[in-house]
């Protein structure tokens, strides 16, 4: 049982990650679009999705509050700011998603609005990733690192890191869903923001080399971790050929299974904690008559007619859009 | 344990209670406003009338506003027991996290599958499933208030459960949810939500009846929502007395301090009005009938009734709040049958389109169910202090300890410029979407309309609107 909400656990935050952070990363390159019929353009490829997508997070939220409470409760007080800072971030772009189009003379300030809330959710969860990474400080299992005890050279590294992530993997879902400008940009984006992608894991590794943390151990125990790696690697030589090729579909492809290969490289290296190295996931598991509760409504029934209807959704909304034609 | 700062406590009060208040507004009205749409439907069904329909289509929209407003509000309190309310959180979690969990569940199938019939499916599902459509998104808004309720309830009365390790352990899941409590609240709580459905249905038949247009559909809205209301509020207050019998049971100081008694009496007086002064344990310019309170509290002549004095100081809640806002809470309620019931009796008699005099009371009236749904929660809520789970946590002891008050107000600032922002946006937005009426938007969805973008179902229909208004 406790297996059972690990596992929807992860589909949760790997399904959050992967579509909102494909739109979260269209968020940013909106920032730097050419023309007004670019970013109109832009916004119709994610339009049908984005709020979905969102709700995701919502779900991985009480998920981990109904299966994990302890986990639930020491990280989000921990990260308090950034939490809250992700959570007005996510709110700001989306009702600027709604209004920009209604107003004229002000619109700049809802295009504002969208590229701050994307490029703030965006850096936050980074933030939060990397002082995961990194550890947090407990005394008497309380957490004792303070208001800012999230913020370090290595989390703010994770956090422009993740932007760069969101906004490649925004870059490939814009080569999949756009023709003629916008798709030409973002062809051209892509490999820049690889390589910066590729140059902040570097930056990662090395940081974790010389400042000796305690996952760089666990990697070097367990080399069959490196399965993912190399499968991520596979993945990131089939997007340079892809985009040498001009293929349309397949960069988003490979930067979503590199983006599956980070977060399990990650998840495995932690295993079995769940606040790295702090809280296991026995220690954090709610009791079992919790955890069935969930399991015969919403882990048997719900969950799966969710993904069932996403995989739907996405179905229904497929191909391209934008361009003169297609604009109707 | 580290030192709790008590400005932080105060401050993630004021947070949540302002996040709250904000969030319930747009699901208070939207459960309302679904089951109309339900009964709209049906009737259109049996009917085949074209204002039915008219009203459906325009009713849709406005539902698809509030409803986009209350899940963007509604993400943070998924987050904000863990922010702010770390150690209620962790110590409640294996009861409230399933509990919230279902109700983010079911408001996301409700989102997901029959919302977008209703958007996309007018023509390409037989009308049966349409309105079954219909039904099931009413269903839908029901249930997820149930498990908000389910919730609440347990803090209140809090059933169910062992204490292991230090944690509320869920022992009997059926006592929780069968909590008798529950069944008294969530009621209450759902009428409360027809009755603002009603009222604002009312109150915009009554504008365009004064405005002198949407003729067929003015009257169809102010004939449904006042009957409506006219039977609902009887039924409303039943369930209140019963909501204050579970109190009077249950939670002895919150029930004196509602009624301003600060003193047993036997048998107990009733105070109508005056203001409550813990510094002398009394009230001033008090107005009390005599032996009421005995007929309230116990339906008894003669029962002896508990004052706040019983209750040392610090198991006290604070009396002035709940005692000012449960008063207008019954204010509201009573000028709502008083307008429901004439309203409905001058609609009967064919009166009412030429009284303007009651036209303008009605229109004017649609904020008093809403002021009596906030000042209803702040009766429950600020009378449950000290307490975070009644007899079990404190609050006190329930806010996450190492939390600074320069962080609780950064982020109490933040969510009170943002949410005024979007708040006024929101409101603007229905506001047009009223004045322009159903009689002049197009019934067709806007291109890049989805299930999931309810605020989305409106877009194109303003710009028509706005063109044709300005055409005028």
């Amino acid at each position: 049982m406790v297996l059972f909400w690990v596992a929807l656990l992860a589909i949760s935050i790997m399904i959050y990650l992967l579509l909102d952070g494909f739109d979260l990363g269209v968020g940013m390159l909106f920032g730097i679009a050419g023309s007004e019929a670019d970013r109109d353009t832009m916004l119709d490829t994610v339009a049908p999705v984005w709020d979905g997508n969102e709700t995701w997070l919502v779900v991985a939220g009480v998920i981990l509050w109904g299966a994990f409470p302890i986990v639930y409760a020491t990280l989000l007080s921990a990260f308090y700011l950034p939490v809250i800072i992700m959570l007005l971030g996510l709110i700001l772009r989306g009702v600027a998603f709604e209004f920009r189009h209604r107003a004229a003379r002000f619109r700049w300030i809802w295009d504002a609005s969208f590229v701050a809330g994307s490029l703030a959710a965006s850096f936050m969860q980074g933030v939060t990733i990397g002082a995961l990474v990194q550890g947090l400080k407990f005394t008497d299992g309380v957490y004792a690192g303070g208001v800012f005890g999230w913020l370090n050279s290595f989390s703010v590294l994770c956090g422009i890191g993740l932007c760069l992530g969101y906004a490649l993997l925004g870059a490939t879902w814009l080569v999949q869903k756009c023709q003629s400008s916008v798709r030409d940009t973002a062809r051209r984006q892509i490999p820049v923001l690889a390589v910066a992608v590729m140059m902040f894991l570097i930056a990662v590794f090395a940081h974790a080399l010389i400042e000796n943390l305690p996952i760089m151990h666990r990697w070097l125990d367990r080399p069959y971790l490196f399965i993912f790696p190399a499968i991520g690697a596979v993945a990131a030589a089939v997007l340079a050929s892809s985009i040498l090729h001009r293929n349309d579909r397949w960069p988003f492809a490979a930067v979503a299974v590199i983006f599956g290969t980070a977060f399990g490289t990650l998840a495995l290296s932690f295993w079995p904690y769940m606040i790295p190295f702090a809280v296991t996931i026995d220690q954090a598991a709610a009791p079992h008559a919790s955890l069935a509760f969930m399991f015969w409504g919403e882990g048997l029934f719900v969950f799966p007619l969710m993904v069932l209807y996403v995989a739907i959704g996405y179905r229904v909304f497929r191909g391209k859009v934008g361009g003169p034609a297609g604009h109707s | 344990m580290a030192h709790m700062d008590a400005t932080a406590l105060l401050l993630s009060r004021i947070q949540f209670g302002f996040t709250i208040s904000f969030h319930i507004i747009f699901p208070a009205f939207t459960i309302g406003l679904a089951a109309w749409l339900t009964v709209l439907e049906a009737m259109h069904m049996r009917t085949g009338r074209p204002v039915h329909q008219a009203l459906f289509e325009f009713w849709l929209k406005i539902f698809g506003v509030a409803f986009g407003m209350g899940v963007v509000s509604g993400v943070v309190m998924g987050f904000q027991f863990g922010t702010n309310w770390s150690v209620l959180a962790k110590m409640s979690g294996p009861i409230q996290g399933p509990l919230l969990s279902y109700e983010t569940f079911t408001a996301f199938m409700l989102e997901a599958s029959f919302f977008g019939v209703l958007v996309f499916g007018r023509k390409r599902v037989p009308p049966w499933f349409y309105l079954f459509s219909t039904a099931m998104v009413s269903l839908g808004t029901t249930l997820s208030a149930f498990w908000i309720m389910t919730n609440n309830s347990w803090m209140q009365v809090p059933v169910g459960y062992v204490i292991q390790n230090g944690d509320f352990v869920p022992d009997d899941w059926a006592k929780i949810i069968f909590n008798s409590v529950v069944w008294s609240r969530f009621p209450h709580m759902l009428l409360a939500a027809y009755l603002t459905g009603a009222f604002c249905v009312a109150a915009t038949g009554a504008w365009y009846v004064l405005r002198g247009d949407n003729y067929a559909e003015s009257r169809v809205m102010l004939r449904m929502g006042l009957f409506l209301a006219a039977l609902v509020i009887p039924l409303q207050l039943l369930f209140g007395h019963l909501v204050g019998d579970y109190v009077h049971d249950y939670q002895p100081a919150k029930f004196a301090a509602i009624e301003g008694r600060w003193h047993d009496e036997q048998p107990a007086s009733e105070v109508l009005i005056g203001i409550p002064d813990p510094a002398t344990e009394s009230n001033k310019y008090e107005i009390k009938v005599p032996i009421l309170g005995s007929l309230i509290a116990s339906s008894s002549l003669t029962s002896k009734e508990v004052g706040l004095a019983d209750f040392a100081p610090q198991d006290r809640p604070p009396v002035l709040i709940p005692f000012v806002t449960f008063r207008i809470m019954v204010g509201c309620g009573l000028i709502m049958l008083a307008l429901a019931w004439f309203g409905s009796y001058l609609s009967i008699k064919r009166r009412l389109r030429r009284n303007r005099a009651m036209l303008w009371a009605i229109f004017l009236s649609f904020p008093l169910p809403f002021i009596a749904i906030l000042t209803g929660w702040y009766v429950a809520e600020v009378g449950r202090q000290p307490w975070a789970i009644y007899g079990l946590l404190r609050t006190a002891d329930a806010v996450t300890p190492f939390l600074t008050a320069p962080a609780a107000m950064t982020s109490l600032v933040l969510f009170g410029a943002v949410y005024l922002f979007i708040f006024s946006f929101g409101t603007f937005y229905i506001y047009r979407l009223l004045r322009a009426g159903p009689t002049r938007l197009v019934a067709t969805p806007p291109h890049g309309a989805s299930p999931n973008r309810p605020m989305s179902l409106a877009d194109q229909d303003l710009i028509q609107s706005g063109y044709r208004t300005a055409g005028e």
